[in-house]
């Protein structure tokens, strides 16, 4: 059995951002960026399958991006996969998901991967769109959102969250794309000694202008913080102030406090 | 300009999103049409086409077979945009339909630009506006972004889609699970006090408790505490929990991400305390209370319990 795992990495998303000077993606000085934690559950779940099969399946990890986003490629291969594969992109922000899909696709195209998992989207775009795109540049079957994956030997059956706790069950047969939600299983932390092996491991490394000869779909105009609901009122101070403060404005504006 | 709408068929019933579809096209001011993947006795009052493709037999849940029903409308209808709602439908079929076009998708779509869409980043804390390259666009909107249609009138000009063949089903749909019963509802609470990651640590949750007893309502949570354990999925409060509507929520550490904003920006009357006040929790604020969560919870309990 062969299995990839697209990660991407993004910043860390309790930063401030900032937008850089062509106003059309951030301003990376000052982030700290990590896997991206929808991705955490691929990884995971690539592991665990390969553990179900005895360690015998070839766990590949790849991901788009300038020279940063090894570290994301190290710390899968520390949580257990083989081998990584960095596509080069200095210029990845300004690809969209079209795009990224067709590099993946063109990378896995001749390599009969069985599984290709990766996360239901990212923190940073959310676009949700990168692995379903993969799948149907493969001709490969898709799940969706997947909250549980139970492999059989021959199939998976799998829940996927829908909305208001609902989940519906699916049952398909590899070669087969997964998108994971939160919560599908709990990401190990790499040890230490896991660390220390993932040194010694392959990493192969490609241009983008190898695998991408796709243009893009869309394109990003503007990146712009949010404008503040018109009539929101900030208050700032001391706490004791403050609660006297908001108990007189919910006593005028709510019917909560009589 | 013309919009291809593709509605939503659950648990035999058509999920009310269908009518922000139609506000969306409203918004854009284009000529709407639907696709309908159910069965005749659904179908809303509409005074437009509705193109219809039995459910019985290409099921509720069937992406690669519901993606040839919509491209075969694509075909005839050759609309400029096609929507759907960005929900575990939308998000998944959306993708495959926007292959099979060699168009555009644009996806979580909040609002309007000029030339394209208005989208999120970032966890909300950023807006992106998207400019699709294509002719045609997919878009996926956002629950709530576009104000829902009123009821609407009139008989349906019903177009009936088949496929020429059957391909067996690669995602076999085996059911849908249930929601487990919630031991809070949540969905009948005047008010409602909600704990943020931004409480640090499950001990601190103890506030939000407090503070929900002092305003006599009920506690909720976004999914970061529910999934660290903090408090039980019951109090879950967004898209994958319980949407609300009280007469006040108030947000205690919580940053205000979509999967959170979507459950509760319909509350009459919202208060967030955050000591960030760039969080994008501050847009749906009515008042924003800047301030160390830890230290304003207990003066405000403190505060309400004063005669």
């Amino acid at each position: 059995m062969k299995i990839l795992v697209c990660v991407k990495q993004v910043p860390d998303m309790e930063s401030s951002f900032r937008v850089n000077a062509a106003g059309d993606w951030l301003d990376e000085r000052d982030l700290a960026f990590r896997m991206n934690e929808y991705d955490e559950f691929a990884v995971e779940q690539a592991i665990r399958l390969k553990e179900q099969e005895g360690g015998a399946p070839d766990v590949t990890v790849l991901s788009i991006g300038p020279a940063r986003v090894v570290e994301a490629i190290k710390k899968a291969l520390a949580m257990g996969a083989d081998r990584g594969v960095h596509i080069q992109d200095d210029r990845a922000h300004e690809k969209d998901p079209w795009q990224i899909a067709s590099a993946i696709a063109a990378f896995a195209r001749d390599k009969a991967f069985d599984f290709v998992f990766t996360g239901f989207q990212s923190q940073d775009r959310g676009s949700a769109q990168v692995g379903a795109l993969v799948a149907e540049m493969l001709d490969y079957a898709c799940a969706t959102t997947l909250v549980s994956f139970d492999w059989d030997g021959t199939s998976v059956t799998a829940d996927r969250e829908l909305e208001q706790g609902i989940l519906g069950r699916v049952r398909f047969r590899p070669p087969a794309v997964v998108t994971c939600q939160l919560n599908l299983n709990t990401p190990r932390y790499p040890t230490l000694p896991n660390i220390m092996k993932a040194r010694q491991k392959e990493l192969l490394a490609f241009p983008v202008g190898d695998l991408l000869k796709e243009s893009p779909m869309s394109s990003t105009g503007k990146l712009y913080p949010p404008e503040k609901k018109s009539h929101g009122r900030i208050l700032e101070g001391e706490v004791g102030a403050l609660a006297d403060q908001l108990v007189a404005i919910l006593k005028s504006e709510t019917g909560v406090l009589h | 300009m013309k919009a291809l709408l593709i509605c939503e068929f659950q648990d035999g019933k058509l999920l009310e999103g269908y009518r922000e579809l139609l506000g969306f096209a409203e918004s854009l001011g284009v000529e709407a049409s639907l696709l309908v993947i159910g069965n005749e006795a659904i179908l809303p009052p509409f005074a437009g086409r509705i193109y219809l493709a039995d459910s019985a037999k290409y099921n509720e849940f069937d992406p690669d077979a519901h993606k040839r029903l919509a491209l075969a409308v694509v075909d005839k209808e050759r609309p400029d945009v096609i929507a759907l709602l960005h929900t575990s439908y939308g998000w998944d079929l959306a993708p495959r339909l926007a292959a099979g076009l060699k168009a555009a998708l644009i996806s979580e779509v909040v609002g309007l630009v000029e030339g394209g869409y208005e989208v999120t980043a970032c966890n909300a804390k950023l807006r992106r506006s998207v400019l699709p390259q294509t002719e045609t666009a997919v878009v996926t909107l956002q629950a709530g972004a576009f104000p829902a249609a009123g009821p609407g009138s009139g008989s349906p000009q019903v177009e009936r889609i088949e496929l020429p063949e059957a391909a067996p089903a690669r995602i076999e749909f085996l059911g849908y699970i249930p929601a487990e019963k919630k031991d809070v509802d949540l969905t009948r609470a005047e008010v409602i006090v909600s704990a943020g990651r931004g409480l640090g640590k499950k001990e601190n949750v103890g506030l939000v408790e407090a503070l929900a007893k002092a305003f006599k309502g009920e506690v909720a949570a976004t999914r970061p505490v529910v999934h660290a354990g903090w408090l039980s999925d019951s109090h879950l409060v967004g898209i994958t929990g319980q949407t609300v509507a009280p007469k006040l929520y108030v947000a205690c550490g919580i940053s205000g991400a979509t999967q959170h904003q979507v459950g509760m920006r319909k509350s009459a009357f919202i208060v967030a305390i955050n000591k960030d006040r760039d969080a994008p929790i501050g847009e749906l604020a009515d008042v924003l209370v800047v301030a160390d969560v830890l230290q304003f919870l207990p003066a405000l309990t403190a505060r309400l319990a004063k005669p």
